[in-house]
Protein backbone atom coordinates (compact mmCIF):
# COMPACT_ATOMS: atom_id res chain seq x y z
CA UNK A 1 0.00 0.00 0.00
CA UNK A 2 1.16 3.50 -0.88
CA UNK A 3 1.98 6.03 1.80
CA UNK A 4 -0.40 8.23 0.62
CA UNK A 5 -3.54 5.16 0.89
CA UNK A 6 -2.00 4.42 4.38
CA UNK A 7 -1.84 8.31 5.58
CA UNK A 8 -6.00 8.50 5.81
CA UNK A 9 -6.64 4.65 7.17
CA UNK A 10 -3.53 5.75 9.61
CA UNK A 11 -5.23 9.26 10.73
CA UNK A 12 -8.38 7.91 11.27
CA UNK A 13 -6.83 5.49 13.82
CA UNK A 14 -5.02 7.64 15.67
CA UNK A 15 -7.82 10.18 15.94
CA UNK A 16 -9.98 7.82 17.73
CA UNK A 17 -7.09 6.75 19.70
CA UNK A 18 -6.47 10.01 20.44
CA UNK A 19 -10.01 10.34 21.78
CA UNK A 20 -9.96 8.09 24.70
CA UNK A 21 -6.54 9.68 24.98
CA UNK A 22 -8.65 12.77 26.14
CA UNK A 23 -11.16 10.85 27.78
CA UNK A 24 -8.73 9.56 30.13
CA UNK A 25 -6.53 13.03 30.52
CA UNK A 26 -10.10 15.00 31.56
CA UNK A 27 -11.62 12.55 33.72
CA UNK A 28 -8.48 12.55 35.15
CA UNK A 29 -8.11 16.04 35.64
CA UNK A 30 -11.86 16.00 36.90
CA UNK A 31 -11.37 13.32 39.46
CA UNK A 32 -7.83 14.56 40.82
CA UNK A 33 -8.33 18.03 41.13
CA UNK A 34 -11.09 17.54 44.21
CA UNK A 35 -9.53 14.16 45.15
CA UNK A 36 -6.69 16.59 45.90
CA UNK A 37 -7.97 18.84 48.11
CA UNK A 38 -9.80 16.63 50.20
CA UNK A 39 -6.40 14.26 50.73
CA UNK A 40 -4.49 17.63 51.05
CA UNK A 41 -6.75 18.23 54.15
CA UNK A 42 -6.23 14.42 55.61
CA UNK A 43 -2.31 15.68 55.43
CA UNK A 44 -2.72 18.85 56.95
CA UNK A 45 -5.30 17.73 59.59
CA UNK A 46 -4.53 18.02 63.12
CA UNK A 47 -6.27 14.89 63.72
CA UNK A 48 -2.68 12.63 64.11
CA UNK A 49 -3.90 9.17 62.78
CA UNK A 50 -5.44 10.65 59.70
CA UNK A 51 -2.54 12.94 58.92
CA UNK A 52 0.02 9.90 59.07
CA UNK A 53 -2.72 7.55 57.24
CA UNK A 54 -2.63 10.35 54.73
CA UNK A 55 1.03 10.52 54.31
CA UNK A 56 1.78 6.90 54.27
CA UNK A 57 -1.37 6.36 51.11
CA UNK A 58 0.57 9.41 48.91
CA UNK A 59 3.91 7.80 50.00
CA UNK A 60 2.95 4.51 48.93
CA UNK A 61 1.15 6.35 45.52
CA UNK A 62 3.83 8.34 44.64
CA UNK A 63 6.69 5.98 46.03
CA UNK A 64 5.81 3.25 43.39
CA UNK A 65 5.20 3.60 39.49
CA UNK A 66 1.68 4.26 38.30
CA UNK A 67 2.35 1.53 35.66
CA UNK A 68 2.65 -0.91 38.47
CA UNK A 69 -0.73 0.48 40.37
CA UNK A 70 -2.41 0.20 36.54
CA UNK A 71 -1.76 -3.31 36.85
CA UNK A 72 -2.59 -3.90 40.29
CA UNK A 73 -5.78 -2.22 39.89
CA UNK A 74 -6.79 -3.78 36.97
CA UNK A 75 -5.84 -7.74 37.58
CA UNK A 76 -6.25 -7.70 41.17
CA UNK A 77 -10.05 -7.89 41.73
CA UNK A 78 -9.92 -10.83 38.69
CA UNK A 79 -6.83 -12.74 40.25
CA UNK A 80 -9.04 -12.76 43.76
CA UNK A 81 -11.88 -14.28 42.10
CA UNK A 82 -14.17 -10.78 41.30
CA UNK A 83 -13.44 -8.96 37.95
CA UNK A 84 -15.36 -5.35 38.96
CA UNK A 85 -14.49 -4.08 35.81
CA UNK A 86 -16.30 -6.34 33.84
CA UNK A 87 -14.61 -7.13 30.28
CA UNK A 88 -14.28 -4.78 27.11
CA UNK A 89 -12.50 -1.18 26.56
CA UNK A 90 -15.05 0.42 29.33
CA UNK A 91 -13.61 -1.60 32.06
CA UNK A 92 -10.34 -1.15 31.08
CA UNK A 93 -11.06 2.44 30.66
CA UNK A 94 -12.78 3.05 34.47
CA UNK A 95 -9.73 0.94 35.89
CA UNK A 96 -7.63 2.95 34.53
CA UNK A 97 -9.45 6.12 35.72
CA UNK A 98 -9.34 4.79 39.16
CA UNK A 99 -5.22 4.72 38.91
CA UNK A 100 -5.01 7.83 37.27
CA UNK A 101 -7.16 9.75 39.28
CA UNK A 102 -6.07 8.39 42.49
CA UNK A 103 -2.20 8.59 41.65
CA UNK A 104 -2.66 12.00 40.11
CA UNK A 105 -4.38 13.51 43.40
CA UNK A 106 -1.82 12.68 45.15
CA UNK A 107 0.60 14.99 43.49
CA UNK A 108 -1.56 17.25 43.36
CA UNK A 109 -2.50 16.98 46.96
CA UNK A 110 1.08 18.01 47.45
CA UNK A 111 1.18 20.55 45.06
CA UNK A 112 -2.25 21.97 47.39
CA UNK A 113 0.08 21.82 50.84
CA UNK A 114 2.30 23.63 49.55
CA UNK A 115 -0.18 26.52 48.17
CA UNK A 116 -2.25 26.26 51.75
CA UNK A 117 1.05 26.28 53.44
CA UNK A 118 3.07 29.50 51.50
CA UNK A 119 0.04 31.56 52.19
CA UNK A 120 1.54 33.33 54.90
CA UNK A 121 -0.27 33.05 58.51
CA UNK A 122 -0.94 36.73 58.93
CA UNK A 123 -3.64 36.74 55.79
CA UNK A 124 -5.59 34.42 58.02
CA UNK A 125 -5.28 36.61 60.99
CA UNK A 126 -6.12 39.36 59.30
CA UNK A 127 -9.62 37.51 58.16
CA UNK A 128 -9.73 36.53 62.09
CA UNK A 129 -9.82 39.94 63.52
CA UNK A 130 -11.67 41.13 61.40
CA UNK A 131 -14.93 38.30 62.32
CA UNK A 132 -14.52 36.11 59.42
CA UNK A 133 -15.62 32.19 59.89
CA UNK A 134 -12.53 29.88 58.87
CA UNK A 135 -14.52 29.00 55.54
CA UNK A 136 -14.94 32.60 54.62
CA UNK A 137 -11.24 33.08 54.87
CA UNK A 138 -10.59 30.08 53.08
CA UNK A 139 -12.79 30.61 50.28
CA UNK A 140 -12.49 34.49 50.00
CA UNK A 141 -8.93 35.19 50.91
CA UNK A 142 -6.89 32.48 50.43
CA UNK A 143 -7.98 30.50 48.08
CA UNK A 144 -7.18 32.75 44.99
CA UNK A 145 -3.73 33.25 46.39
CA UNK A 146 -3.05 29.79 46.62
CA UNK A 147 -4.13 29.32 43.33
CA UNK A 148 -2.18 31.81 41.93
CA UNK A 149 0.68 29.48 43.94
CA UNK A 150 0.06 26.32 42.60
CA UNK A 151 -0.65 27.24 38.64
CA UNK A 152 3.18 26.67 37.70
CA UNK A 153 3.55 23.16 39.92
CA UNK A 154 -0.17 22.08 38.37
CA UNK A 155 0.58 23.03 35.03
CA UNK A 156 4.28 20.73 35.14
CA UNK A 157 2.01 17.92 36.37
CA UNK A 158 -0.86 18.28 33.73
CA UNK A 159 1.23 18.26 30.49
CA UNK A 160 2.84 15.16 32.42
CA UNK A 161 -0.44 13.61 32.76
CA UNK A 162 -1.13 14.05 29.35
CA UNK A 163 1.98 11.80 28.33
CA UNK A 164 1.61 9.46 31.16
CA UNK A 165 -2.10 8.57 29.35
CA UNK A 166 -0.13 6.18 27.37
CA UNK A 167 1.06 4.24 30.44
CA UNK A 168 -2.95 3.16 30.14
CA UNK A 169 -1.19 1.03 26.76
CA UNK A 170 -0.61 -2.05 29.66
CA UNK A 171 -3.73 -2.83 30.09
CA UNK A 172 -4.54 -2.33 26.64
CA UNK A 173 -6.46 0.99 26.65
CA UNK A 174 -6.82 1.85 23.48
CA UNK A 175 -5.61 5.03 23.40
CA UNK A 176 -3.50 6.95 20.34
CA UNK A 177 0.03 4.56 21.57
CA UNK A 178 -2.08 1.48 21.03
CA UNK A 179 -3.28 2.50 17.68
CA UNK A 180 -0.22 3.49 16.87
CA UNK A 181 0.88 0.08 17.44
CA UNK A 182 -1.45 -1.77 15.87
CA UNK A 183 -0.05 -0.89 12.68
CA UNK A 184 2.99 -2.93 13.66
CA UNK A 185 0.89 -5.85 14.23
CA UNK A 186 -1.64 -5.52 11.18
CA UNK A 187 -4.75 -2.78 10.94
CA UNK A 188 -6.41 -2.71 8.04
CA UNK A 189 -4.64 -4.27 5.41
CA UNK A 190 -1.44 -2.39 7.00
CA UNK A 191 1.13 -4.31 8.37
CA UNK A 192 4.71 -4.12 9.42
CA UNK A 193 4.86 0.11 9.45
CA UNK A 194 6.38 1.83 12.43
CA UNK A 195 5.61 5.42 11.18
CA UNK A 196 2.40 5.47 12.74
CA UNK A 197 3.45 4.43 16.34
CA UNK A 198 6.32 7.21 15.93
CA UNK A 199 3.85 9.68 14.79
CA UNK A 200 1.59 9.25 17.52
CA UNK A 201 4.37 12.51 19.25
CA UNK A 202 2.97 14.36 17.03
CA UNK A 203 -0.37 14.42 18.50
CA UNK A 204 0.80 14.81 22.01
CA UNK A 205 2.98 17.65 20.69
CA UNK A 206 0.00 19.53 19.81
CA UNK A 207 -2.13 18.55 22.79
CA UNK A 208 0.38 19.94 24.99
CA UNK A 209 1.22 23.02 23.02
CA UNK A 210 -2.37 24.05 22.95
CA UNK A 211 -2.63 23.27 27.04
CA UNK A 212 0.76 25.52 27.56
CA UNK A 213 -1.13 28.43 26.11
CA UNK A 214 -3.53 28.32 28.00
CA UNK A 215 -2.03 27.54 31.09
CA UNK A 216 -0.09 30.42 30.10
CA UNK A 217 -2.80 32.72 29.95
CA UNK A 218 -4.22 31.62 33.65
CA UNK A 219 -0.82 32.46 35.07
CA UNK A 220 -0.69 35.52 32.97
CA UNK A 221 -4.43 36.80 34.31
CA UNK A 222 -3.41 35.86 37.77
CA UNK A 223 -0.49 38.13 37.44
CA UNK A 224 -2.95 41.11 38.45
CA UNK A 225 -1.97 40.97 42.16
CA UNK A 226 1.37 39.44 44.11
CA UNK B 1 -16.36 52.89 83.45
CA UNK B 2 -13.29 51.83 81.94
CA UNK B 3 -13.87 50.46 78.08
CA UNK B 4 -11.53 47.98 78.85
CA UNK B 5 -10.38 45.72 82.28
CA UNK B 6 -7.40 43.52 81.93
CA UNK B 7 -6.91 41.80 85.47
CA UNK B 8 -4.09 39.49 85.58
CA UNK B 9 -3.68 38.41 82.69
CA UNK B 10 -1.13 35.53 81.71
CA UNK B 11 0.26 33.46 78.98
CA UNK B 12 2.98 30.56 78.14
CA UNK B 13 4.02 28.90 75.66
CA UNK B 14 5.49 25.62 76.67
CA UNK B 15 6.92 26.66 79.64
CA UNK B 16 8.28 29.91 78.91
CA UNK B 17 6.07 32.48 80.26
CA UNK B 18 5.39 35.26 78.51
CA UNK B 19 2.47 36.95 80.03
CA UNK B 20 2.52 37.36 83.78
CA UNK B 21 -0.13 38.69 85.81
CA UNK B 22 -1.04 42.06 83.45
CA UNK B 23 -3.61 43.97 85.03
CA UNK B 24 -4.76 47.43 83.53
CA UNK B 25 -7.50 49.35 82.41
CA UNK B 26 -8.51 51.91 79.95
CA UNK B 27 -10.93 54.70 79.63
CA UNK B 28 -13.08 55.33 76.71
CA UNK B 29 -11.03 57.88 74.38
CA UNK B 30 -7.97 57.29 75.74
CA UNK B 31 -4.55 56.20 73.89
CA UNK B 32 -2.79 53.53 75.71
CA UNK B 33 0.82 52.97 74.42
CA UNK B 34 3.23 49.85 75.61
CA UNK B 35 6.65 50.48 75.19
CA UNK B 36 9.63 47.68 75.89
CA UNK B 37 12.04 45.81 74.57
CA UNK B 38 11.39 42.90 71.75
CA UNK B 39 10.10 39.68 73.19
CA UNK B 40 8.56 41.50 77.07
CA UNK B 41 5.21 40.54 75.76
CA UNK B 42 3.33 43.42 74.40
CA UNK B 43 2.57 41.88 70.81
CA UNK B 44 1.06 38.63 72.78
CA UNK B 45 -0.53 40.88 75.16
CA UNK B 46 -2.48 42.11 71.76
CA UNK B 47 -2.69 38.96 70.33
CA UNK B 48 -4.45 37.88 73.70
CA UNK B 49 -7.13 41.05 73.45
CA UNK B 50 -7.60 39.86 69.83
CA UNK B 51 -8.27 36.26 70.59
CA UNK B 52 -5.22 35.63 68.50
CA UNK B 53 -3.88 34.00 71.52
CA UNK B 54 -5.70 32.18 74.50
CA UNK B 55 -4.41 33.56 77.50
CA UNK B 56 -4.00 30.76 80.14
CA UNK B 57 -5.18 32.93 83.33
CA UNK B 58 -7.27 36.19 83.71
CA UNK B 59 -10.03 38.52 82.93
CA UNK B 60 -10.84 40.63 79.69
CA UNK B 61 -13.82 42.74 80.12
CA UNK B 62 -15.30 45.31 77.73
CA UNK B 63 -17.77 47.88 78.47
CA UNK B 64 -18.28 45.79 81.54
CA UNK B 65 -18.74 43.11 79.51
CA UNK B 66 -16.72 39.69 80.52
CA UNK B 67 -15.76 38.40 77.35
CA UNK B 68 -12.48 36.23 78.71
CA UNK B 69 -12.46 34.52 81.53
CA UNK B 70 -10.21 31.76 81.79
CA UNK B 71 -11.95 30.05 84.88
CA UNK B 72 -15.24 30.11 83.04
CA UNK B 73 -14.57 27.60 79.81
CA UNK B 74 -17.38 29.27 78.03
CA UNK B 75 -15.94 32.25 77.53
CA UNK B 76 -13.16 30.56 75.46
CA UNK B 77 -16.19 28.71 73.16
CA UNK B 78 -14.99 29.35 69.53
CA UNK B 79 -18.59 30.31 68.26
CA UNK B 80 -18.35 33.07 70.92
CA UNK B 81 -15.28 34.50 69.97
CA UNK B 82 -15.58 35.76 66.59
CA UNK B 83 -18.13 37.87 67.86
CA UNK B 84 -16.09 39.10 70.40
CA UNK B 85 -13.15 40.30 68.28
CA UNK B 86 -15.75 42.74 66.88
CA UNK B 87 -14.92 44.60 69.92
CA UNK B 88 -11.46 45.37 68.77
CA UNK B 89 -9.13 46.00 65.76
CA UNK B 90 -5.85 44.87 65.13
CA UNK B 91 -3.62 46.68 62.76
CA UNK B 92 -0.04 44.57 62.32
CA UNK B 93 3.55 45.29 61.87
CA UNK B 94 3.19 43.70 58.08
CA UNK B 95 -0.34 44.67 57.10
CA UNK B 96 -1.47 41.95 55.94
CA UNK B 97 -3.79 43.41 53.25
CA UNK B 98 -5.43 40.74 50.94
CA UNK B 99 -3.28 41.49 47.50
CA UNK B 100 -6.36 40.23 45.49
CA UNK B 101 -8.12 43.39 46.44
CA UNK B 102 -8.26 46.83 45.70
CA UNK B 103 -7.46 49.02 48.40
CA UNK B 104 -11.67 49.98 48.51
CA UNK B 105 -12.13 46.21 48.16
CA UNK B 106 -9.87 45.84 51.40
CA UNK B 107 -12.09 48.37 53.46
CA UNK B 108 -15.41 46.49 52.17
CA UNK B 109 -15.07 42.97 52.21
CA UNK B 110 -15.24 42.06 56.26
CA UNK B 111 -18.04 44.31 56.85
CA UNK B 112 -19.78 42.58 53.88
CA UNK B 113 -19.79 39.49 55.13
CA UNK B 114 -21.23 40.10 58.24
CA UNK B 115 -24.16 41.54 56.23
CA UNK B 116 -24.58 39.10 54.28
CA UNK B 117 -25.53 36.78 57.22
CA UNK B 118 -28.27 39.43 58.67
CA UNK B 119 -31.80 38.41 57.32
CA UNK B 120 -32.16 41.52 55.46
CA UNK B 121 -29.40 41.22 53.69
CA UNK B 122 -31.31 39.79 50.92
CA UNK B 123 -33.75 42.23 49.84
CA UNK B 124 -31.32 45.56 50.93
CA UNK B 125 -28.63 44.23 49.23
CA UNK B 126 -27.96 47.13 46.66
CA UNK B 127 -29.18 49.54 49.43
CA UNK B 128 -26.48 47.75 51.90
CA UNK B 129 -23.97 47.81 49.15
CA UNK B 130 -23.82 51.30 48.62
CA UNK B 131 -23.82 52.07 51.95
CA UNK B 132 -20.71 49.81 53.01
CA UNK B 133 -18.77 51.66 49.85
CA UNK B 134 -19.62 55.10 50.89
CA UNK B 135 -18.41 54.96 54.43
CA UNK B 136 -15.67 52.91 52.80
CA UNK B 137 -14.34 55.63 50.65
CA UNK B 138 -14.86 58.15 53.22
CA UNK B 139 -12.31 56.71 55.53
CA UNK B 140 -9.99 55.65 52.73
CA UNK B 141 -10.21 60.17 51.76
CA UNK B 142 -9.94 60.69 55.63
CA UNK B 143 -6.65 58.27 55.39
CA UNK B 144 -5.55 60.88 52.50
CA UNK B 145 -5.95 57.82 50.27
CA UNK B 146 -8.91 59.19 47.84
CA UNK B 147 -6.92 58.59 44.72
CA UNK B 148 -6.02 55.15 45.28
CA UNK B 149 -8.65 53.14 46.13
CA UNK B 150 -8.62 51.24 43.29
CA UNK B 151 -5.02 50.18 43.25
CA UNK B 152 -3.60 47.35 44.45
CA UNK B 153 -1.59 46.49 47.44
CA UNK B 154 0.99 45.94 45.55
CA UNK B 155 0.94 49.04 43.71
CA UNK B 156 0.77 51.05 46.97
CA UNK B 157 3.70 52.15 49.02
CA UNK B 158 4.55 50.86 52.51
CA UNK B 159 2.47 53.76 54.34
CA UNK B 160 -0.01 53.60 52.22
CA UNK B 161 -0.59 50.18 52.66
CA UNK B 162 -1.25 50.71 56.53
CA UNK B 163 -3.25 53.37 55.98
CA UNK B 164 -5.25 51.31 54.47
CA UNK B 165 -4.97 48.53 56.55
CA UNK B 166 -5.72 51.58 59.32
CA UNK B 167 -9.18 51.88 57.37
CA UNK B 168 -9.80 48.48 57.28
CA UNK B 169 -9.74 48.10 60.49
CA UNK B 170 -11.94 51.15 61.22
CA UNK B 171 -14.87 49.79 59.06
CA UNK B 172 -16.33 47.90 61.69
CA UNK B 173 -16.08 50.03 63.98
CA UNK B 174 -14.26 48.63 67.04
CA UNK B 175 -14.24 49.86 70.83
CA UNK B 176 -10.74 49.89 70.62
CA UNK B 177 -8.36 50.17 67.48
CA UNK B 178 -4.86 48.09 68.23
CA UNK B 179 -1.62 49.08 66.98
CA UNK B 180 1.10 46.17 66.76
CA UNK B 181 3.83 47.93 65.72
CA UNK B 182 2.78 50.07 63.22
CA UNK B 183 5.63 51.67 61.89
CA UNK B 184 8.01 49.14 62.10
CA UNK B 185 8.29 47.56 58.98
CA UNK B 186 8.42 50.94 57.07
CA UNK B 187 11.28 53.39 56.27
CA UNK B 188 11.90 56.60 58.41
CA UNK B 189 10.03 58.75 55.46
CA UNK B 190 6.79 56.66 55.43
CA UNK B 191 6.66 56.20 59.23
CA UNK B 192 5.37 59.66 59.33
CA UNK B 193 2.50 59.70 57.56
CA UNK B 194 0.84 56.75 59.27
CA UNK B 195 2.12 58.29 62.59
CA UNK B 196 0.18 61.53 61.77
CA UNK B 197 -3.01 58.95 60.70
CA UNK B 198 -3.07 57.96 64.38
CA UNK B 199 -2.92 60.77 65.75
CA UNK B 200 -5.50 62.08 64.14
CA UNK B 201 -7.63 59.61 65.24
CA UNK B 202 -6.50 60.30 68.74
CA UNK B 203 -7.26 63.63 68.27
CA UNK B 204 -10.91 62.49 67.55
CA UNK B 205 -11.01 60.40 70.69
CA UNK B 206 -10.57 56.59 68.71
CA UNK B 207 -9.46 54.31 71.34
CA UNK B 208 -6.73 53.04 71.20
CA UNK B 209 -3.37 51.08 71.86
CA UNK B 210 -0.01 51.09 70.47
CA UNK B 211 2.16 48.84 70.53
CA UNK B 212 5.44 50.85 69.53
CA UNK B 213 9.22 51.74 69.24
CA UNK B 214 8.31 55.53 68.23
CA UNK B 215 9.23 56.98 72.23
CA UNK B 216 8.30 60.44 70.83
CA UNK B 217 5.37 59.72 69.28
CA UNK B 218 4.25 57.86 72.08
CA UNK B 219 4.75 60.65 74.37
CA UNK B 220 2.95 62.88 72.14
CA UNK B 221 0.23 60.74 71.88
CA UNK B 222 -0.72 58.81 74.57
CA UNK B 223 -2.73 59.02 77.92
CA UNK B 224 -1.26 56.31 79.15
CA UNK B 225 2.22 54.34 79.09
CA UNK B 226 2.78 50.75 79.68
CA UNK B 227 6.45 50.07 79.92
CA UNK B 228 6.62 46.09 80.10
CA UNK B 229 9.75 44.33 80.65
CA UNK B 230 9.85 40.28 81.12
CA UNK B 231 6.63 39.45 80.36
CA UNK B 232 5.85 42.15 83.56
CA UNK B 233 4.48 45.45 83.65
CA UNK B 234 7.56 47.45 85.14
CA UNK B 235 5.75 50.73 84.79
CA UNK B 236 1.93 52.19 84.09
CA UNK B 237 1.08 55.74 84.36
CA UNK B 238 0.53 59.38 82.37
CA UNK B 239 3.62 59.76 79.78
CA UNK B 240 5.17 62.53 81.88
CA UNK B 241 5.34 60.14 84.84
CA UNK B 242 6.82 56.96 82.37
CA UNK B 243 9.05 59.32 80.13
CA UNK B 244 9.97 62.12 82.50
CA UNK B 245 10.15 60.65 86.00
CA UNK B 246 10.63 56.86 85.71
CA UNK B 247 10.65 55.13 89.17
CA UNK B 248 12.50 51.58 88.00
CA UNK B 249 16.13 51.39 87.58
CA UNK B 250 14.80 49.01 84.57
CA UNK B 251 13.00 51.76 82.60
CA UNK B 252 15.68 54.42 83.23
CA UNK B 253 17.87 52.07 81.62
CA UNK B 254 15.60 50.96 78.47
CA UNK B 255 14.73 54.55 78.02
CA UNK B 256 17.84 55.73 78.16
CA UNK B 257 19.07 53.45 74.96
CA UNK B 258 16.62 55.89 73.01
CA UNK B 259 17.49 59.27 74.21
CA UNK B 260 20.36 58.59 73.71
CA UNK B 261 20.52 57.66 69.96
Amino acid sequence: MEFSEQLPIVVQALNQGFLQTLKLFFVTLLGAIPLGLIISFGSMSRFRPLSYLTKIVVWIIRGTPLMIQLLIIYFMPGLMGNNIWGGGESGRFLAASVAFVFNYACYFSEIYRGGIQGVPKGQEEAGLVLGMTKSQIFFKITLLQMIKRIVPPMSNEIITLVKDTSLARIIALQEVIWAGQSFMKGNQGIAGVIWPLFFTAVYYLIFNGILTVLLGRLEKKLEYFR
Amino acid sequence: MAILEVQHVSKSFGNKEVLKDISFSLEKGQVLSLIGSSGSGKTTLLRCLNFLERPDGGVIRVNGETLFDAGDAVTGQESEIRKKRLHFGLVFQSFNLFPQYTALQNVMLAKELLEKEKPDYKWRKKEIHAQIEAEAKELLDQMGLSDRMDNYPHQLSGGQCQRVAIARALALKPDILCFDEPTSALDPELTGEVLKVIKSLADQETTMIIVTHEMAFARDVSSQVIFMDDGHIMEQGTPEEVFINPKKERTKQFLSRYTEG
